[in-house]
């Protein structure tokens, strides 16, 4: 059969191969038709290896599996991948070949999900906008002149577009989040330590968390179900969780919903602000309760991220030393030969990062900088625990903003890293965050973000479910439908 | 804190430390940016919360340890497949302090 792979989701995807409508092999091949029609003009996978991925899909269409098996996925490319090149974004990592496959991708591989690739993101992670790619920009498949996000922007551009059905992603400050709501997705960071890190080339241990990018909330909560599992390979990957459920929309009688009004002052796109109140006017038509909730320390999320997030990258980067893998520029002596190695192999946000880093860790301003940050932080986490005596989640837009031109903030750093405001106080309380589609504004995707206390997936899934039954969204973007 | 203005000095001193080497014009431009990114971290710093504890980590289960016992490692031969200058043995660096 001929298979149309725009908007279909991993659910879809699954049902087609159980009932034999398809085998995962055409299924593949499908995916990768769709890709070399589109994605040279978005540019969202830097990995793709057709052969590979079709033997994969024979492989499981002889093991006769169930469940998920057959069903093809897209890996961001910080995720390793045991014998398939992984760059992280980065000059520096050109021509890696991981020796090791991370966790994540593992279960993935167990599940029987077939690799279709790996996609582009901000060198490192670090970004807002997949613009810091040492390979080249993403286009977004809503507006190709726009950003579709990051740092996971390849991970939403290849599902948004139909060249997967879905994606996993991280997220450090907004990263799966962001990029699913420039991109009308629906993008789920775990709770802190329910997904193992093992394997993820590392950015910010403290912050960073593995998670779905999805066309649904149901397909966010199969993958989260292949994902969330204990590991004896990341110390901080640990129980307790609860078994997630595959929610179905329903009424949100009982439920109330806090909104930080005062967080919402701080410059909020006029059209962003408008579906976000669109949302609340939703969930009171479906009974839920709302309440305005304070998080005062939540506006000092952003000064305190941007010296822990660098202080962590500037210790967990300095691995790449021209040594033991990636490049190295020859030089007289071993110092000469990591300065100009680094140099030559990092680019100008991550250059950034390390030195923000590095300087709130030098001595004499650990503790006005460092220390100050996490204090900021147990700040940060007692406002939401406030907040949650109170309320079941909380409700703000995912960004500020929708999808901006390409080019647009690249020569400010700190108005890209604005960009992140009502996400990343949630990596620096370690709890769960869902962002669904919440409509368009100037035909341009917004997304809603539903925060919960920690180990409340299950909760937010079902809140997510039932917005997206409301809103009815649909996730092909217009030029997207007549691409192929 | 009072603000922050980093002098090429700084800027080089820093990134001798993170052993980055950094051509003159990007020393120049990181000056200007980390001052205007510490110019913003600073606002944290006159906040009164001495005394509050730091947060390390967001992790409300503590470390979660395995048994202390042995297992394969990597073999040598995929451990320094990625090497940029291997030798059958070991990874070839330049010579130290030379």
């Amino acid at each position: 059969m001929a298979i149309d792979v725009i908007g279909l989701t991993a659910e879809r995807a699954a049902a087609l191969l159980r009932g034999r409508e398809c085998t995962s092999e055409e299924l593949a091949q499908a995916y990768l038709d769709r890709i070399a029609a589109v994605d040279g003009e978005l540019h969202s996978y830097l990995h793709v290896d057709p052969e590979r991925t079709l033997a994969a899909a024979r492989e499981q269409d002889a093991s006769g599996g169930d469940g998920l098996a057959g069903v093809p996925i897209a890996y961001k490319d910080l995720l390793s991948t045991r014998g398939v090149p992984t760059t992280a974004g980065s000059r520096i990592l050109e021509g890696f070949v991981p020796i090791e496959s991370a966790d994540v991708v593992r279960w993935g591989d167990e599940a029987g999900l077939v690799s279709l690739g790996k996609t582009n993101l901000d060198e490192f992670a670090m970004g807002s906008s997949t613009e810091h790619s040492a390979y080249g920009p993403t286009r977004n498949p809503w507006d190709v002149a726009r950003v579709p996000g990051g740092s996971s922007g390849g991970s939403a551009a290849v599902v948004a577009s139909g060249c997967a059905p879905w994606a996993l992603g991280t997220d450090t400050g907004g990263s799966i989040r962001q990029p699913a709501a420039f991109c009308g997705l629906v993008g789920l960071m775990p709770t802190y330590g329910s997904v193992s890190r093992f394997g993820v080339v590392a950015f910010a241990c403290s912050l960073e968390q593995v998670g779905p990018m999805t066309l649904t909330v149901r397909d966010a909560a199969l993958l989260q179900q292949v994902i969330a599992r204990d590991s004896d390979r990341d110390a901080t990957c640990t129980g307790p969780r609860e078994p997630i459920a595959l929610p179905e929309a329903g009424r949100l009688d009982g439920i109330t919903f806090g909104v930080p009004r005062a967080e919402l002052e701080a410059g909020v796109e006029e059209g962003v602000r408008a579906r976000f109140d669109e949302s609340l006017a939703i969930a009171e038509s479906l009974g839920a309760r709302l309440v305005d909730v304070e998080l005062p320390y939540a506006r000092h999320g952003l000064a305190a991220y941007y010296v822990i997030a660098p202080a962590e990258a500037s210790a967990n980067l300095s691995r790449f030393d021209g040594v033991r893998y990636g490049l190295r520029v020859d030089a007289p002596d071993v110092r000469a030969m990591y300065e100009a190695t680094r140099d030559a192999g990092f680019g100008a946000e991550v250059k950034r990062r390390i030195m923000i880093g590095t300087y709130a860790l030098s001595a004499g301003y650990h503790d006005a900088y460092y220390v100050q940050a996490q204090r900021v932080r147990t700040l940060i986490r007692r406002d939401f625990d406030a907040a949650f005596g109170q309320v079941d989640a909380i409700l703000l837009p995912t960004a500020p903003t929708t999808a901006f031109p390409i080019g647009a903030r690249l020569d400010d750093p700190l108005a890209m890293y604005a960009n992140d405001i009502f996400t990343l106080p949630v990596n620096l309380a370690g709890i769960p965050a869902l962002s669904v589609p919440n409509g368009l504004s100037e035909g341009l995707p917004t997304g809603l973000q539903i925060i919960g206390p920690a180990h409340s997936e299950n909760l937010l899934l079902r809140l997510g479910a039932a917005f997206e039954a409301e809103h009815a969204f649909d996730p092909v973007p217009p030029a997207m439908r007549s691409a192929s | 804190m009072a603000d922050v203005e980093l002098t090429p000095d700084e800027v080089r001193h820093v990134a001798a430390l993170a052993r980055l080497g950094l051509a003159d014009e990007e020393v120049e431009r990181l000056g200007r940016e980390l001052t205007s990114i510490l110019g913003h971290v600073n606002t944290i710093a006159q906040l009164p919360i001495a005394d509050v504890p730091p947060t390390k980590h967001a992790n409300p289960h503590g470390d979660a340890l395995r048994p202390d016992a042995a297992r394969p490692g990597a073999p040598r031969e995929e451990a320094l497949a990625n090497a940029p200058d291997p030798t059958p043995e070991g990874f070839r660096v330049p010579p130290i302090g030379a």
